[in-house]
Formats: C-alpha cells, structure tokens, sequence
C-alpha cells in the first residue's frame, strides 16, 4: 500500500469528523460528538501509518543509507502539520474538554485545510536531502516546533469561539442559558481557559523547537544564533506568546485582548512557518516547492 | 508634602515602572513588532546594494535609524536591555513573597482558610482528639506527604505540603533569560567567527573574522590534506562532502579528523565547520599513452591545456573533460601535435573504454585513466567561549516553564478540637494550579480520612 492513497484516506476521514463536529453543534446530540472524535482518531491512526510508510518509502527511494524520516520538504511538513494538530487536539479532548466538543468544529478545519492543500497542489516527491539537511538534530526540531504549532493552532480555533461568544454573552440578559448554536459553545470562563491551555503546551514545544535549532545551527553552522528572518520569526512569536501568557496576570489584559493575542500569535506562527519560506528568503528554504 | 517624600515618591514610581507587568508585555510586543524589520530588509548588505533596493533618500534613512544592522542597533540593544532591567526587578519585587512559603510555611489554618476553601471537609466524631488526630495523620503521611503538627489555642493542627518547588518555576524561566544573555554577551566579546577557505594540500594559521576587522592567530596550524564530494547518483546535488584535516603545532601533527557537514573539529576552543567547497584550479587528467610502434606504454598526468611531450617531437593536449559523457561515463577530449607543431583533429577517450581508442590505427593511442578535480574546502571557524553558559539558560528555559505550568504547590490543613463531647474536625487543601485535579485528588483523599476516623480503613482494622 502506498503513502498517498492512505494520507487520501487521512483526508477523507478528517473531513467526515469536521462535519460531525458542526453536526454536533447544530443537534446537540452527543452521540454525533462522539462519532465526530472517532472519525478523527481513525484519521489520525491512518496517517501515522501514512507516515510510517513515507518513511520506509524513502529507503526504498534513495537507498539503505539515505532514507529520513518524512519531514523535509514542504508537502511533508504540510501532512506533519495536520498531524500535529489533530494528535494535540485529541489528548486536550480527552484530556480537557471531553464536555465541550465543539471546540473540534473549529479546529479540525485548521488539518483538513493543510491535508487537502498538501494532498492536492504540492510537490510529493522523495528527493534526496543537501548534507546540510542529514542530521538528527532536524528530525528533533521538526517534531518539537511542530507541535508548538499544533498547540497554537488549537488555541487559534478556541480564540475564535471566545470572540464569537463574548459579545453575545455580554448583551444576553437573564439568567438562564444562551440558547442556540452559541449555547452548545463552551461557556467564556472556559474558552479562556482552553486557550490558555493550549498555549501552556505551545509555548515549552516552541521553546524546545527553538533551542534544538538553534543546537542544530550550532553544529552544523558554528552559530547557534544569526537573526536568519526563519530564526527571528520564530522569536516574533515567543514574544508574542509570552505576552500572552504574562497577560493573564494583568487584568486589563486578560479576556478579550488575551484571545486577540492568541490570534494574533497565531497569524505570526503561520508566517514564521509559511510566509518567511513563499514570502522572504534564508537558510530554511523547503527546497522551492 | 516634604522633599524627602517626594523624592521618595518619584523613586518608587520609577520602581513601580520597572516592575510592573504591563511594561513587560509592552516590551514584548514591541520587540516582536520591531524585530519584523531586520527580516524584511536585508541585513549587513553593501551600501550599493541598499541603494539598488531602497534609493538614496531612503538608504540615508535606514542608515539613520540603524535598520541595515537592528539587531545589533543601539534602540534594539537598549529596548532588550530595558526588558532585563524590567525582568530583574519584577523577580526582585516578588520573589520575598515566594520565599515566604518556603521560610514561613502556613502552619496553622485559619479559621477563614478552613470555611471559605473550595476544598474542604469537617467531621464530627465521638472519639478523643488524640485518637482523631493520630488517625488523620497516619491517612496523610500515607497517602498525601509527611504532616506537621502544632498544637496552639486549645486546638490540634496538622498541615502538609507538596511540591513547594513549582513557585519557583517563573523564576527559573526569567532567571534562564539572563543567563543565555550573558552567555551571548561573553560569546559577542570574547569569541570570533572567521571563513577561510584551504586548498587541498594547503594550510593556514590564521583566519580573518567575518566582518573583516581582525586577523586572529590560531596558535596552531591547520592543514587539508584531502577534500571530497560525493554526488547522488546522475544528479550535480551533492550527497556528502568531507575534509581530511591535520592540526599542527610547530610542525608537527598533533590531531587529525574527516569533517562533514553537521560534524566539525573541535581544537582547543576553537571549532572548524564544514561550510563549502570550491574547485581550486584545473582538474588533473591522467592517461596512458602506447606508442604503436613498439607497444611501449607511458603514463602522463597533467593539468587541462597543459602540453605532455610524447616520443618523436609529438606532442598532446587535452582541452576538455567530462565526469559523464552521454551515459558513457568519464571521457577527454585531447590533440596530438606533430612536430611540425600543427595541432591535429580532435580525439575523444572514454575512460570505460580503453580499448577504443586502438581502433584509429594511428601512431599514438591512448586510454583515459581518470582525472582528479582539486578543491578548496570553505570552512567556517568560530570560537564562543561563551556557548556552554547558553546551553545551561536553555535548559533552564526548558525545566522552568514545565515546572511553572504542570507542577503545582499543593497544601492540606487540619484542625482538630474538642466541641462539647464530640471532636470536630476541619480539613481543608488548596493547590495554587490545576485546581480540577487537584479537588479529585482531594475528595479521593478525604474519603480515606474519613474512613480512618471512624476506624473504617481496612488497614485500620481489629
Ligand atoms: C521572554 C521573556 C519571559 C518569559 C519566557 C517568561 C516566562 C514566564 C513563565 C513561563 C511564567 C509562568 C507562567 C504562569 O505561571 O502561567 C512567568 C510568570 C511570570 N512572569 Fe515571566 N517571562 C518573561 C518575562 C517576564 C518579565 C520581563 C517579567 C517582569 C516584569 C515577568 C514577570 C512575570 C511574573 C510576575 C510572573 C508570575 C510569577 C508567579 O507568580 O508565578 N516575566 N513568566
């Protein structure tokens, strides 16, 4: 069975769950929430496999000595993306929010994007790495800041709902719920909570994403730090995140401004990722395709 | 209001500045905004080059405002310099009252702590406080951590705690800031980066820095004795490529190592990287030659449009070489010259094919045996005394957050008194994070208590 039929597969499975998700929202039935997780998890077990196979596949490709783990170009790191989110996002259900499901209609749309983005318009090819690129240190870095990712784009999906509900909620009257496809929204208090969640586990994977390439530059280059606009934005958004997370001890910093942060943070992270590579030039380019 | 009070009032102003929160995540977000600049407009490039970009007008801008080299501008340094100082302070603000926990631990429960905690249980028992306490004690040591008694108003207190160590979590996050900040600084004033590239055969010992101000003295000499590339196969992409060097001090050879990318030499603090490579000159080709007439076979070794003397006045020159031609592998292309000196019709050898070139049937024949490119190697060389302080911040920067968001202080409080003819006890616990789990962990652990004191535990039985 080959890599692209199986991420084919990924793909389809999260969709389905993106649906069930909105599905759970627009009924309130919990046995939809509870189809919707599976699909995901499915998805998820498919595409580690999918990766898996990507893997060996390389060996075949490029030989016993020069086979890598899948996360060198940009169509691997695409599928790694969705990945990352996906598996973040199922440990935090679990984990967080196993009462608030609906958090997954605004989250699982984040990896379907990436997966049908990476499955439909990029370059799939195994090619073979730069000496510069053969190192562990990569395969470390990658997994680490990608995660950090995956916890921002988590926190991306609950800042949104937080928006969406804030301004509602303030001008609901009465005691009793908001009704609604806001109602099925986890209440503010929480949102709040989650998002900040989300980033306590985004911010230590950037933190650790930064410092292995910052070792990996060290061994490779002789400076662990030369403000490469790759190296900076992943600065820009350590700062925009500890701004975050030092927010929350001021209150005039916290709710509204704490999520705009988390979106904003969001939209830099995407860039550091996306922007620097298809926008500005440096060290980490993903080989132009 | 007096002098001295004002001036009291103006130096705790510019204290409250230093320390406060909103300056911090001011800072932050200031440094991520201004650190979008140097990633948008070149760095350290050529004044012509700015000019090319930007136009004069703006290239005096930038030059005004330090953009062509921010992160090393004065306003840059000064606003990273200002979040230190905003660092420091805010540590200095709160760390008395963090230390608080560890000097002065709470133990006695007040009576608020044990009515308004969220956490909480009170019992009445018919056994005696001393009894009560032993027992909820025994619970506690077992199943929480070691407790502490005191016994003060009348009344019995039991308090424990666990994982005190997490308060100090943020500082350990900020304090690892400072430390990669001076491990940089130390690495800025006392190190170097240099490039410097050797040819095969070569060798150096000095080096000069990056930015072209300083001719630094190794204290050793460096030496390639051999570079090589290999390629992935019918591709010009290299796979690997390695330098065979040899440190030398006076003369003689103390160290040797083959470098490859992402693994250098380490000699004396001082590091040399595999960076890149180059050709140094013209590829040396090697060939036999058989004079026809009597099958006596010679070997020649020369450098690209370099003349070999053949027997009889002959001459031959090769003018051109291939790693690979048309899929038959290596080949030459060479004249002979007669000795009249005219150049003759060119002849192409293919190194695969040695037997080939017989065929002509002419006087001289020839068999290509390979040829050899030399090369420089490129090599990056920096020393950074300083690195080993930055390796030590990041991993405080990695321990601290982790200790700040998932470890958390947990407290458990007991009060124990004599009511009338019954003994009322009050237990109550807090964990200054993760107060979900901490109020399962909690419930969980006061149903044992409570089994205790009516001597119900299993353990506690007969
Ligand atoms: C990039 C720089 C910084 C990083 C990475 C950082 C990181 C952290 C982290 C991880 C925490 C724990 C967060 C939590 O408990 O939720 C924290 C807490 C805190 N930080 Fe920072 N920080 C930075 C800069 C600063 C600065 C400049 C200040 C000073 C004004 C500051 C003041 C505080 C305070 C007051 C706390 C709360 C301490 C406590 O009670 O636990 N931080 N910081």
């Amino acid at each position: 069975m080959d890599s692209g039929l199986l991420f084919n597969l990924t793909t389809i499975a999260y969709f389905s769950s993106m649906v069930l998700y909105i599905a759970f929202i627009a009924t309130k039935n919990n046995k939809v929430a509870t189809a919707a997780t599976l699909a995901a998890l499915i998805g998820f077990i498919i595409q580690t496999a999918a990766l898996g196979v990507r893997w060996y596949e390389s060996y075949a490709i490029l030989g016993s000595d020069h086979g890598r783990a899948p996360l060198t170009n940009l169509y691997e790191s695409v599928v790694f993306f969705a990945w990352s989110i996906v598996g973040v996002y199922l440990i935090m259900e679990l984990k967080y929010f196993k009462n608030h499901r609906a958090v997954g209609a605004f989250v699982l749309p984040i990896a379907l994007f990436a997966m049908l983005w990476g499955q439909m318009s990029l370059n799939k090819s195994i090619d073979p790495l730069v000496p510069a690129l053969q190192s562990n240190w990569l395969t470390y870095h990658v997994i680490t800041c990608f995660i950090g990712y995956a916890g921002f784009a988590i926190a991306f999906g609950v800042s949104i709902m937080y928006l969406l509900k804030i301004g509602k909620e303030e001008k609901h009257q009465g005691p009793e719920p908001m009704g609604g496809i806001l109602g099925m929204f986890p209440p503010t208090k929480v949102l709040d909570d989650l998002n900040y969640k989300a980033i306590m586990i985004g911010f230590p994977m950037l933190t650790l994403g930064i410092i292995t390439g910052a070792a990996w530059a060290y061994y490779a280059w002789g400076t662990y730090w030369s403000w490469d606009p790759k190296e900076t934005w992943s600065l820009i958004v350590w700062f925009i995140y500890a701004a975050f997370l030092h927010a929350r001890f001021t209150r005039g910093w916290a709710g509204r401004k704490a999520a705009w942060l988390s979106m904003i943070g969001f939209g830099a992270t995407i860039f550091c990722y996306l922007g620097v590579n298809l926008v500005l030039s440096g060290l980490h380019s993903y080989g132009g395709s | 209001m007096t002098e001295t009070e004002k001036k009291q009032d103006f130096t705790d102003r510019i204290w409250d500045f230093f320390c406060s929160l909103k300056l911090t995540i001011i800072l932050l977000l200031l440094l991520a905004v201004t650190s979008i600049i140097g990633t948008i407009i070149p760095q350290n490039s050529s004044a012509a080059e700015y000019i090319r970009l930007y136009g004069q007008s703006n290239y005096e801008l930038f030059t005004r405002l330090q953009f062509t080299e921010m992160y090393s501008s004065t306003w840059f340094v000064a606003l990273l310099a200002l979040f230190c100082v905003n660092l420091i302070c805010c540590s200095i603000k709160h760390f008395p009252r963090t230390w608080k926990f560890f000097k002065e631990p709470a133990h006695i429960a007040t009576p608020g702590l044990l009515k308004n905690s969220s956490n909480k249980l009170e019992i009445s028992t018919e056994e005696s406080p001393e009894v009560v306490v032993d027992r909820v004690k025994d619970t506690l040591d077992k199943h929480f951590t070691k407790t502490v008694r005191s016994d003060a108003n009348g009344k019995i207190y039991l308090f424990a705690q666990k994982g005190i160590y997490s308060r100090l979590g943020s500082y350990m996050t900020h304090l690892s800031i400072i430390v990669i900040l001076v491990g940089a600084i130390i690495g800025n004033v006392f190190g170097f980066r240099a490039y410097v590239t050797i040819p095969e055969g070569g060798s150096v010992t000095h080096v000069i820095t990056r930015d072209g101000s300083r001719n630094i003295d190794l204290g050793f000499e460096v030496r390639c004795d051999n570079f090589d590339v290999k390629f992935y196969p019918n591709t010009r992409r290299p796979m690997e490529y390695a330098s065979d060097l040899v440190v030398l001090r006076e003369g003689v050879e103390v160290y040797e190592k083959r470098i490859v990318v992402n693994d250098p030499l380490f000699f004396d603090g001082i590091i040399f990287y595999q960076s890149s490579y180059g050709p140094a000159g013209d590829a040396i080709i090697t060939f036999n030659v058989t004079d026809n007439q009597n099958g006596e076979i010679r070997e020649f070794s020369a450098p690209l449009n370099n003349r070999v003397q053949l027997p009889d006045g002959f001459s031959a020159i090769v003018t051109d070489y291939t790693d690979d031609d048309r899929n038959f592998g290596p080949a030459m292309r060479l004249h002979v010259i007669n000795p009249e000196g005219v150049r003759q019709n060119p002849i192409v050898v293919w190194q695969n094919f040695p037997e080939f070139d017989v065929r002509r049937g002419d006087k001289f024949s020839f068999a290509m045996l390979g040829f050899k490119q030399p090369y420089f190697t490129g090599l990056q060389v920096a020393k950074d005394p300083g690195v080993n302080i930055v390796w030590a911040g990041c991993i405080l920067l990695i321990i601290g957050p982790f200790i700040a968001f998932f470890m958390s202080h947990k407290r458990i409080w007991a009060c124990i008194e004599q009511d009338g003819n019954a003994t009322k006890v009050q237990l109550a616990g807090n964990a200054h994070r993760n107060q979900p789990g901490f109020a399962l962990a909690f419930d969980d652990l006061m149903q044992k208590v409570e089994l205790a004191i009516k001597n119900q535990s299993p353990t506690k039985e007969g």
